[in-house]
């Protein structure tokens, strides 16, 4: 596959922005023709295996590295005694997202999984076991993996550059008027993003350029970053990441095993691929760190709100920082008039967490949305009238207005397909046909609307087809499909008469695939560009006098159907490919570099909103727990394709109900290894473990968000899904359960 | 050391000389025959993404060495449509929205062929659930799977009613 031919394929139904269009890759991801990074094998490719550290903290003293290369096809081994150079400290952040990596800069181990090594060889088989044979041993200092041996510390900043603290009002006040305070500890376990397509690259070099097949959620950055990494400029290196199997925050910062496999491409002067093995993706590619949270109610007799107060202690690895930013759950959502949100750091000896699929606010909604179902219970209110009580009209603390908050519509909606209004008020009132426990439990889910810097380019043709460009990520979002709905419904034309280009580091930069704000993004880009591409069309056809829209002047045209029409007499067109053919102009190009107005954005608070509903049933006898339906409304501002939205939502409550019931990570605090590191052990949902699901779309239309109005849909279905869930448990057996996930455990003796 | 083997790989007969006896069907497939559209997820028979059909049935391609497959007929993703018509499961997927991110897709399509076919599914939807459940989603697609697997099991009946009269 050329890199300037990333195929793209038919075969949908449907017609245009706004509609349910099926995938634009569709029929390649059926077919088993959509090529990700590991499905690449160049001509000459060696194959590049990682030996790891099975200890948690200490030093490598002894690999046999004879051993290793004297088996069969052994190419060469990288140990740090022989590791070529490279031109950036890996122990140096790069910013924006770089973290520190382990790339054989010493014989330091600082968490289990850590690459020690890599072998090269000519074939997968030989590299597997010759990187067995290192047998590696260590001088193991103690493992610091749990709440009681870590070092605590007060952090610079949470998440990426975020402020560790926030306080609005007179919290202190808030709780001495209070006429009831509500206050309980919560716990999130270590959990990793397990996209399905393990960490790969395949790297070529050619002279001082090379040319990376892997998944990428952020080019144009990774593009700089290896960059310095090696001594070259950006532009020598070409990222191809046409298909990703799956990234969840996990493909977006470069990491150690990858710099590796590209450094032994140029030091061999071959092509070289290294895929990850499951088990090492737990460990130097990111994940959610763990947190420990304490949140603390003030609550009038009215039940309003008097003071909210959220602390979380949120894990990090020993050598560097990202913290879950889990207490700022609380500013967006509920309204105090005082809001106090802080956060500690823990120091462990695990991998740097990372951002993972709603990177603190699904920690953090998880437990704030229990504490106000708590506070519900406290007050003798149902839960929903509780959050209306105390639903926020303008931003707390701050007082700005929403760009757009149908959080209103999104609870009725929601609560009405899901009947609840017929909930009991107290716990343990209701049994299903098996005589299990039923129960009933809400939360409300938030997200905010981060913007990206991106471009694109739009080509119209002579031929009435066109073309659309930008350097964007799809890794299951749907961004293929919905990208190329808002470039067709900008330039005025279908969308099967547009060709997309994306995937591919040397197209526009399309900006970062995260924070749910690539549509948004890359989006706007795509719509100003077309809009671009359509003034310049404008311009030849105004100023030809054999044109039926010469001298429409100020009155201006419309496009549409691959037509311009002006405004005044729909009438009056002309066909696009006629006033090219007649300006013998083969094509015309429109290009824009967008980002979001910044007096606007400061001047609004922009999220995207909604309500979870959910209901379980417990097995009083085995405490068994089922998640038995999940009722999500969601407003996220101007829907561009109402299928692969729906989608995301019902991922993202997948997620939230992982989170609830399903995932953790499990450590032996004795030697620091985790004891789950594969599928079978560290639970995902499978199909059976999956409820009915319902999400709907509650319309919101934002005037201010950007120009396209359309706001993130990624993330925000793991938000309150995870509380909804847990409240629905207490709802039905009257128990609490603050530390996730829950388990059968919790309910012996129910 | 080298190992000759015949398989019939997607209809196609193959003679294979294969240069080690650790190669599994799944690494045998992706990166000596070019056959990519089959997965690696876990590689150790826990998520499903490397189904197949040996003689017609669902196995983890990653848990079979290649050497033990002498004379076997191989169906992988590839072999399903024919020319551009896509196999009924292959569009009920895209019709169903039953992937995201596409990966784990080639496997669940595959053991819901070797289901249909199986004769086990049905049209109960919660035994489809239970059936698939060897293949792992992380997107968390399975509404849509579920749907596609029922929705192509009807189209097959009707089919084979059509034929059978």
């Amino acid at each position: 596959m050329s890199p300037d031919a990333i195929p793209m394929s038919t075969g949908r139904y449907g017609s245009n922005a706004g509609q349910p269009l099926t995938r634009r890759d569709g029929v390649l991801k059926v077919t088993g023709r959509a090529t990700y990074a590991a499905d690449n094998t160049p001509d000459g490719l060696l194959y590049a295996v990682t030996a790891v550290s099975t200890i948690a903290r200490g030093r490598v003293a002894f690999l046999d590295v004879a051993a290793a290369e004297a088996h069969p096809g052994v190419v060469a081994v990288m140990t740090p005694a022989n590791r070529p150079p490279l031109f950036h400290d890996p122990e140096e952040k790069m910013p924006p997202f770089g973290f520190r990596v382990e790339v054989l800069q010493d014989d330091g181990v600082r968490y289990v999984n850590q690459p020690i090594a890599l072998v090269v060889a000519e074939t997968l088989e030989a590299a597997t076991e010759a990187a067995v044979l290192l047998a590696p041993r260590y001088a193991a200092e103690p493992a610091r993996t749990d709440r009681a041996s870590g070092e605590r510390y007060a952090p610079p900043a949470v998440g990426v550059g975020g402020s560790p603290r926030t306080a609005h009002g007179d919290l202190d006040a808030g709780f001495a008027r209070a006429a009831r305070i509500v206050a309980a500890e919560y716990e999130t376990p270590a959990q990793y993003h397990n996209a399905m397509e393990p960490h790969a690259v395949v790297a070529a070099w050619d002279g001082d350029k090379v040319t990376i097949d892997m998944p990428n959620q952020a080019m144009a950055l990774s593009c700089a970053a290896y960059g310095a990494y090696f001594g070259i400029p950006a532009e020598n290196v070409v990222i191809r990441s046409p298909f990703l199997g799956g990234g969840f925050g996990s493909k977006a910062i470069l990491n150690g095993p990858q710099l590796l496999a590209i450094l032994a491409a140029r030091q061999l002067g071959r092509p070289v691929k290294l895929a990850l093995s499951r088990a090492q993706m737990y460990g130097p590619v990111g994940h959610r760190g763990q947190t420990w949270q304490s949140l603390r109610l003030g609550v009038d007799e009215d039940g309003r709100l008097t003071a909210l107060h959220h602390h979380s202690l949120s894990a990090t690895s020993s050598f560097d920082d990202f913290l879950e930013p889990a207490a700022n759950a609380a500013l967006p959502l509920y309204a105090s008039p005082a809001i106090l949100v802080e956060h500690e750091g823990l120091r462990l000896d695990t991998g740097t967490p990372g951002p993972m699929r709603a990177p603190g606010e699904a920690s953090g909604s998880a437990a704030l949305e229990i504490a106000i179902d708590e506070a519900a219970e406290a007050c003798g209110m149902d839960p929903l009238v509780f959050r209306l009580a105390n639903y926020a009209e303008t931003e707390p603390g701050s007082g700005r207005p929403f760009s757009s908050k149908a959080l209103r519509e999104c609870y009725a909606e929601g609560a009405k397909r899901f009947g609840w209004s017929k909930r009991p008020l107290q716990p343990r009132q209701m049994r299903d046909k098996n005589g299990f426990l039923l129960g009933w439990g809400m939360g409300t889910a938030v997200f905010p609307c981060p913007h990206f810097p991106a471009s694109a380019r739009a080509t119209l043709r002579a031929d009435g087809s066109a073309l659309i460009e930008t350097a964007g990520a799809d890794m299951g979002q749907g961004a293929w499909t919905a990208l190329a709905q808002i470039g067709a419904e900008a330039l005025g034309l279908d969308p099967d008469q547009v060709e997309f280009h994306s995937g591919l580091s040397t197209l526009p930069d399309g900006g970062v695939a995260g924070g749910s704000g690539h549509t948004a993004s890359a989006g706007l880009a795509l719509h100003e560009a077309g809009i671009d591409a359509i003034a310049r069309l404008t311009e030849l056809a105004l100023n030809d006098p054999a044109s039926p829209l010469y001298g429409a002047g100020n009155i201006g045209v419309t496009a549409r159907n691959g037509r311009l029409h002006r405004r005044d007499d729909e009438a009056r067109s002309e066909a696009y490919a006629d006033i090219l053919t007649r300006a013998g102009a083969r094509e015309v190009v429109g290009t824009a570099k967008s980002a979001r107005d910044p007096a606007v954005a400061a001047a609004h608070a922009m999220y995207s909103h909604g309500a979870v509903f959910a209901e379980v049933t417990i097995d009083p006898d085995l405490g068994q727990i089922r998640a038995t339906r999940l009722v999500g409304a969601f407003a996220a501002g101007r829907i561009i394709n109402p299928l692969t939205v729906r989608s995301q939502y019902y991922g993202g409550m997948i997620w939230g109900a992982s989170f609830a019931l399903h995932e953790e990570a499990v450590t032996d605090h004795r030697t620091g290894r985790i004891m789950n590191a594969d599928l079978a052990e560290y639970h995902v949902p499978v199909n059976a473990d999956v409820p009915s699901l319902e999400a709907i779309l509650v319309p919101e239309d934002d005037a201010y968000v950007n120009p396209i109005g359309v706001k993130g849909v990624g993330e925000i279905g793991v938000t309150g899904t995870v509380g909804a869930i847990a409240n629905a448990i207490w709802h039905a057996t009257g128990v609490r359960v603050r530390r996730f996930p829950v388990r059968i455990e919790d309910f012996l003796a129910v | 050391m080298t190992l000759s083997i015949s398989l019939t790989v997607n209809g196609q007969p193959r003679a294979i000389a294969l240069d080690d006896p650790r190669v599994t069907l799944l690494d045998l497939l992706r990166e000596r025959l070019h056959l990519s559209g089959t997965k690696k997820g876990c590689d150790r028979g826990q998520c499903g993404a490397c189904t197949v059909l040996v003689d017609g049935r669902r196995i983890n391609a990653c848990l079979s060495l290649a050497a033990t497959l002498d004379g076997a007929s191989v169906t992988t993703i590839e072999g399903l449509a024919e020319g551009e018509a896509l196999h009924p499961v292959q569009a009920a997927f895209i019709a169903c929205d039953g992937f995201q991110c596409g990966y784990c897709t080639p496997g669940q399509i595959m053991s819901a062929v070797g289901l249909i076919s199986e004769g086990h599914a049905g049209d109960d939807a919660e035994r489809v659930r239970e059936l698939m459940s060897g293949n792992l989603c992380r997107c968390g697609a399975y509404k849509g799977i579920t749907e596609a697997v029922l929705q192509a099991q009807r189209e097959m009946t009707a089919e084979t009613g059509r034929d059978a009269a």
